[in-house]
Parts: C-alpha cells; sequence; structure tokens
C-alpha cells in the first residue's frame, strides 16, 4: 500500500502535494531542478482567453514571513497554454489542476470548455480569489450567489471536475463554502492570498505599483488552518489546503483542519525543491504520528471531538 | 544548483558596501560574468532571496566573491555574518555578458553604476584573458562609496565619475565618455536604469549589452515578479531573472 496516495473528484494522486498556482508557472522552470514527475498534481498558472502582461513592476514586496504580489494574472492566454504549455507537460506523469480565469462569467465558461479538454487536465480550478485584477477574479468569490452562478456555468461546459479556489477575503468563508457546493462543486481549494498593502517609509508611495497585493507565504498559515477546519467541518466536498506551507509538518497541520490534499506556493521561490523534499519526509513523519496512511489525518482535529472552541468563555 | 556555501572573507569595502567571498562545489558551474547567486540570508526572515551578480569566480581557489550594499533588512543582515558561517546559496541563475561578442584585438568598454560595478570585473578579467582590450568607466554617487577602482586598474584604463564631483570627473559616465571620446567595438553596462538607457540612446549602432536590475522573487523565472515589456507588444515580455539580466539593446524596453 502506498500511504501517501489520495483520490479526489478526477484526481489519482500518488502523493497529496502539489505547487499552487501562480507559484510554479507552467512547470518549465521547476522541471531543470527535478523530474515534475514526482509530484502529486500541478496546478498551472492561471489561463485567461486572451494574454495577458498583467500589472506593472514592482509586483512584489517581502513582508514578515511573507511576501505581497500583484502579478495580475501575467499569462500568454489560452491558446498557447493548449498548444505548448499543456503539450509540454504531457511528457511528465503528473496530472494538471487548471486554473481558470477571466474578466467576465462568459471568459471563464469558455477557457473551462477548452482547457479541460486537455488530456492531461484532470481538474479545473476556477480562480474567483485573485486579488490583482480589476475586472473579474475576487469580484466572482466574495458574493455566494455569484459564486454559485458561475460554478454552475463552468459545470455546465467542463469534462472534468471543478474545484472552486476560495477567497479569505470574505465574512463568511463558510457560507461562501456552502453556497459553491450547492452549485455543485466537485471540491474546494484554499486559500488565496490576503489582500495586504505596504508603503515605503521614505517616498510615503505604496511599494507595488499595483498599490495593494496578495499576502502569502508562511504569515498566513494559522488563517489558512481556521478557515478549513471551519469548512471543512460545514461541507462534504474535499478540500485541496494552500497558505504558507514550506514542510511536511505544515502538510499534517492542513490535514487535521480538514485538508484532503495539499498545494505549496511561495515556499517554491525560497527553495526550488521544497515540493519533492516534503514529499519525500511524509512517510517518515507518518511512521512518528503512528498513521499507516495520510488520509486517516484529514479532519482529525474536529473529528476526534476534542477540540470545541468556546468563544467568549 | 544549492548547496550551503562557506564564508571565506567578509570586508567592508566602502560606505555599506560589502565584499563577500564564499567557497563550495558550486564555484565549478559558475562561468558566466553577469550571472548571480540567490543568497537565502535566514532561516525564517526575511523570507526571500537576495539575487547578488558575481563578482569574481576563482575555480582553482573554489571560490566566488560577490559585492552588495548592506540597505534592506536582508542586505543589513547579511552583513552581520562572518567567516566560518555558511550560506544557502542557489545558483548560478541567469544569463550573463556575451564574452565572446568582443574578439581577441577589439576594445570592449565596460560601464558600471554604483552597485551594478561587481558583474563587470569578472567579465574585465575574462577579456583580457582572452585578448580583449577593456576601458572601465565607473559611476557612483560620493566619494565614499566609491570601490575596485585599483581593481579595475591592474585590466586596463579606469576612470571614475561622481554625481556630487567629490572624486573623479563630476557628473555621470556619460559624460566621462563624452568627454574623454572613449571609442570601443563592444559595450556591457550594468546599473540603474536611467544609466542604461542613456547608453542605449546614445550607441543606437553599436553592439551594447546591458544588465538589468529588478526586484525578484524566486530568481528563476516562475514567480512573474521581475517581468519587462518587449518593443512594440503590448503582452510580449522577458523575465529579468530567468531571460536576462543580461540583454542586447534594444530587446527590452528599458
Amino acid at each position: 500500500m502506498n500511504r501517501l496516495v489520495v483520490q479526489l473528484p478526477g484526481l489519482s494522486l500518488k502523493n497529496p502535494v502539489m505547487p499552487a498556482s501562480g507559484c510554479f508557472g507552467f512547470g518549465r522552470e521547476y522541471a531543470k531542478f527535478y523530474d515534475l514527475s514526482v509530484l502529486g498534481a500541478i496546478m498551472i498558472k492561471a489561463t485567461t482567453l486572451e494574454a495577458r502582461f498583467g500589472n506593472p513592476t514592482p509586483r512584489v514586496a517581502e513582508t514578515p514571513s511573507g511576501m505581497l504580489n500583484a502579478i495580475g494574472l501575467q499569462n500568454p492566454g489560452l491558446e498557447k497554454v493548449m498548444e505548448e504549455e499543456l503539450p509540454w507537460l504531457a511528457q511528465y506523469d503528473v496530472p494538471i489542476i487548471a486554473n481558470v480565469a477571466g474578466s467576465t462569467m462568459e471568459d471563464y465558461v469558455e477557457v473551462a470548455k477548452h482547457i479541460s479538454k486537455a488530456p492531461n487536465v484532470h481538474a479545473l480550478e476556477l480562480n474567483i480569489s485573485c486579488p490583482n485584477v480589476k475586472k473579474g477574479g475576487i469580484a466572482f468569490g466574495t458574493v455566494p450567489e455569484v459564486a454559485a452562478e458561475l460554478t454552475k456555468l463552468v459545470k455546465e461546459v467542463s469534462e472534468v471536475p471543478v474545484y472552486v479556489k476560495l477567497s479569505p477575503n470574505v465574512t463568511n468563508i463558510v457560507e461562501m463554502a456552502k453556497a459553491i457546493e450547492e452549485a455543485g462543486a466537485d471540491g474546494l481549494t484554499m486559500i488565496n492570498t490576503l489582500l495586504g498593502m505596504r508603503i515605503d517609509i521614505k517616498t510615503a508611495e505604496p511599494i507595488l505599483a499595483n498599490r495593494t497585493g496578495g499576502l502569502s507565504g508562511p504569515a498566513i498559515k494559522p488563517i489558512a488552518i481556521r478557515m478549513i477546519y471551519e469548512v471543512s467541518q460545514a461541507v462534504s466536498i474535499p478540500i485541496i489546503g494552500m497558505g504558507g506551507i514550506q514542510s511536511a509538518e505544515d502538510v499534517i497541520e492542513f490535514f487535521y483542519a480538514g485538508a484532503s490534499a495539499v498545494a505549496v506556493g511561495t515556499a517554491n521561490f525560497v527553495d526550488p525543491f521544497v515540493c519533492p523534499n516534503i514529499i519525500a519526509e511524509l512517510p517518515a513523519l507518518l511512521d512518528e504520528l503512528g498513521f499507516a496512511h495520510i488520509s486517516e489525518c484529514t479532519g482529525r482535529s474536529w473529528k476526534k471531538g476534542g477540540s470545541t472552541i468556546y468563544c467568549g468563555a | 544548483m544549492k548547496e550551503q556555501m562557506t564564508i571565506v572573507r567578509h570586508e567592508q569595502l566602502a560606505k555599506q558596501i560589502y565584499e563577500l567571498t564564499l567557497s563550495g562545489s558550486l564555484v565549478q558551474t559558475m562561468n558566466e560574468p553577469g550571472q548571480f547567486v540567490h543568497v537565502k540570508v535566514a532561516e525564517y526572515a526575511p523570507l526571500l532571496r537576495r539575487p547578488l551578480s558575481l563578482c569574481d569566480i576563482n575555480k582553482e581557489a573554489g571560490e566566488c566573491t560577490m559585492i552588495y550594499r548592506a540597505e534592506g533588512a536582508g542586505t543589513t543582515l547579511l552583513a552581520k555574518k562572518r567567516p566560518g558561517e555558511t550560506i544557502d546559496v542557489l545558483g548560478p541563475l541567469g544569463n550573463g555578458f556575451p564574452v565572446e561578442a568582443a574578439k581577441a584585438g577589439q576594445r570592449a568598454l565596460l560601464v558600471g553604476g554604483g552597485i551594478g560595478v561587481p558583474p563587470l570585473y569578472e567579465l574585465a578579467k575574462q577579456f583580457v584573458n582572452s585578448g580583449v582590450s577593456v576601458t572601465t568607466v565607473l559611476g557612483f554617487q560620493t566619494k565614499e562609496v566609491v570601490f575596485y577602482e585599483q581593481k579595475f586598474l591592474t585590466y586596463g584604463e579606469t576612470y571614475v565619475a561622481t554625481v556630487d564631483g567629490s572624486y573623479g570627473t563630476k557628473g555621470f559616465v556619460t559624460d566621462v565618455i563624452n568627454e574623454r571620446a572613449l571609442s570601443f567595438d563592444v559595450l556591457y553596462a550594468c546599473g540603474p536604469k536611467p544609466m542604461l538607457k542613456a547608453l542605449e540612446q546614445q550607441f543606437p549602432q553599436k553592439e551594447v549589452y546591458l544588465s538589468l536590475e529588478e526586484r525578484m522573487g524566486c530568481g528563476v523565472g516562475a514567480c512573474f515578479a521581475c517581468v519587462c515589456h518587449v518593443p512594440n507588444s503590448e503582452t510580449a515580455y522577458k523575465k529579468v531573472c530567468s531571460d536576462g539580466p543580461v540583454f542586447k539593446a534594444g530587446e527590452v524596453v528599458l
């Protein structure tokens, strides 16, 4: 028995660790460091209908234990991704999760319809949570009715299961998750970045050209853990967890919170080998913790029933 | 491509300017002047690596030297590290200066501005070893941040300009080039964008190579933080870290 194998809608993963969208390009850069086939899956960079340059630079700013980015969904567009990036990735034995973005609902539907036909795309990740574009992105991820409608429309055209990437920039993430589940989503991925900002103390100007950006990295891990903990108890579809993961221990913590697989984002920028290293370290950690299979860890923080939170007590 | 390298020497050269020499097996993979290493200064904070361009590659000794300005949180922390300590280094990364563009018997003009000076040193060394004559023009803000003038002098004629006139010619590197009517076959430059722009505009007929500085995330081309536009296109781009940092003049929009 392989103790890391995980089965999710559309995804048969040899292990539950994958690079997060926007942190791995289309894989070419990291293929210079290691064989991409060791990964559980790859969440490729958000794809829009037309090519996009994205935002002006500076696009990144460092923060305590994290970073802000405002890339702005730069990508070569659907056609190039279909004709060049996905066929190139097909040389690796790894399922692809295609992150789909757009400015209008029609954009999302169009991209989803086509990209879900690619043979190595095993699932879609609906990006309704990018905080760095003026139109679309997070605008679809902050009102439950809108997110639900978009999910329905995409489900109608997609040939593979649809996961929806949740934004933490909402008042009630459980309500959002439930609306999306009810609309027919096959799974959730969470969390996207938190909207943040930094200002240069010499010039009093925002450091990012876009002024605001998405906060990622270890700084947001406790927020991701809390949100997955809440959402996983309220829905019955699986969650791919992300937000500041940089070690095998972090992976287990996400599973305990309620995740069934995880994605590693910012840590790839710090250490290109972080994903294969985590995958290699997981079996020993499972031994240490006394688990035969990693799936036993999912939701353990609340399934045991010993973790009730008493608000205001 | 990634190694814990050991600090062999770490000295202050000028105000806020430090020279860091590391030893390790990665040095044997370092060849191109203009390439950089991506350095993890601390285990937890700051989170991201810092790109430092290669200033000197010494394969016999198994050592490489970088020069940086201690300014932000990361480089200030780096400046406190002492010989014997180790540093997590990723690299060499990026595409360096095309050394072969200048042929034996030709003259290369090397122009550096501020903390853009270091990569030109390894370049000058490789040129002199391959029979290319070198003229160097170095520009700094003020006298107290001038470094490596003597080192460049061992490879050829070297001129220094300071913006405030406290050392060398008062003004910019272009003032030195114009006043002395410096002639050359190929030009190589590294420094702030206004300097690179001025050089690109002044020598449209010449073969010019420019090394860009840009705020980077990953340093390997994955995060799309350090992109720049390509002429005559809305969506085409180059990444400074992995397509550059050295570009032929005109290849990208400065």
